[in-house]
């Protein structure tokens, strides 16, 4: 709590300056695309939402492992914390890519692989938060998410990597490369490099508020059983 | 302001939506996290006395 308190007025600092300047940048500096037109700058919300939305679902997965393996309980707390803030990175890149979808596609939703493995993957998150709530001993709750949340990596993974699996998907491939044959013009990768590390510190600070919050709940509990027994 | 040109409803609606969620997330996360600070100051301090 201690080292986790003086960094994340740090990170949180530095998450806003990041993604106020990759926001500002992407939204009023880069030129519209010769063929998505204004569009374009849908990407610098939905990319990096999207690489949050199944790299968090990864987080809680190693959090979940940590507490099945060692059983220490804070990993159990982070998995727990990042759940609402990964939901939300999921529901934005869903959001925005339905409304980038119909313009240039011409449908809001297509049961493309790609866009079909990420809505489950939201579902997965909101039963994942469900369960948690559902189960009153905080061990068996953290057991059974745990396992929830190994069966839904399968989803996170398809999510990631169905462009690659299937070809009859609507979904592009990957807009960054290390091929620099591939990847999008630099006048749009930069803005978008710094809204990806941007996105990346406000999940890490927004993770680490919530686990203090969830650590500070443990305790209160604790503390209440302890009153109630004396 | 940019000129959006025909496509200027998505890309603000994309930028409105995204920014209302973003800044809920935050906001749901700072009051839980006031909220229980204060109530585990209100019970610890409840215990030592």
């Amino acid at each position: 709590m201690h080292l986790s308190g003086r960094f994340l007025p740090w990170v949180a600092a530095i998450a806003a300056i990041t993604l106020v300047a990759g926001l500002f940048w992407g939204f009023f500096l880069t030129p519209d695309d010769y063929r998505q037109g204004s569009t374009v700058k849908i990407i610098y919300l939905h990319v990096p939402t999207a690489l949050m939305a199944i790299n968090g679902w990864f987080m809680m997965l190693v959090a979940s492992l940590i507490w099945l393996i060692r059983r220490h309980h804070v990993s159990a707390l982070v998995a727990k914390a990042a759940a609402p803030v990964g939901m939300t990175m999921t529901l934005i890149a869903l959001a925005t890519g339905a409304i980038w979808g119909e313009p240039m596609w011409g449908t809001w939703w297509a049961w493309d692989p790609r866009l079909t493995s990420f809505l489950i993957l939201f579902l997965f998150y909101l039963g994942y938060q469900a369960l948690w709530h559902a189960i009153d001993d905080p061990d068996t709750a953290a057991d059974l998410t745990s396992v929830l949340c190994i069966v839904g990596s399968v989803f996170a993974l398809l999510s990631r990597y169905a462009v690659l699996f299937w070809n009859q998907g609507l979904h592009q491939g990957a807009s960054l490369s290390l091929d620099s044959q591939q990847h999008v013009d630099n006048v749009f990768w930069v803005p978008l490099v710094i809204c990806m590390c941007g996105f990346g510190l406000a999940f890490l600070a927004l993770v680490l508020v919530r686990t203090r919050t969830e650590i500070r709940s443990r305790r209160l509990q604790a503390l209440l059983l302890r009153e109630r027994m004396a | 302001m940019p000129d959006l040109g025909k496509y200027a409803d998505a890309v603000l609606a994309a930028y409105g939506i995204s920014l209302c969620l973003l800044a809920a997330v935050i906001a749901l996360s700072w009051i839980q996290s006031t909220r229980m600070r204060r109530r585990l100051e209100e019970v610890e301090g409840r215990s030592s006395e």
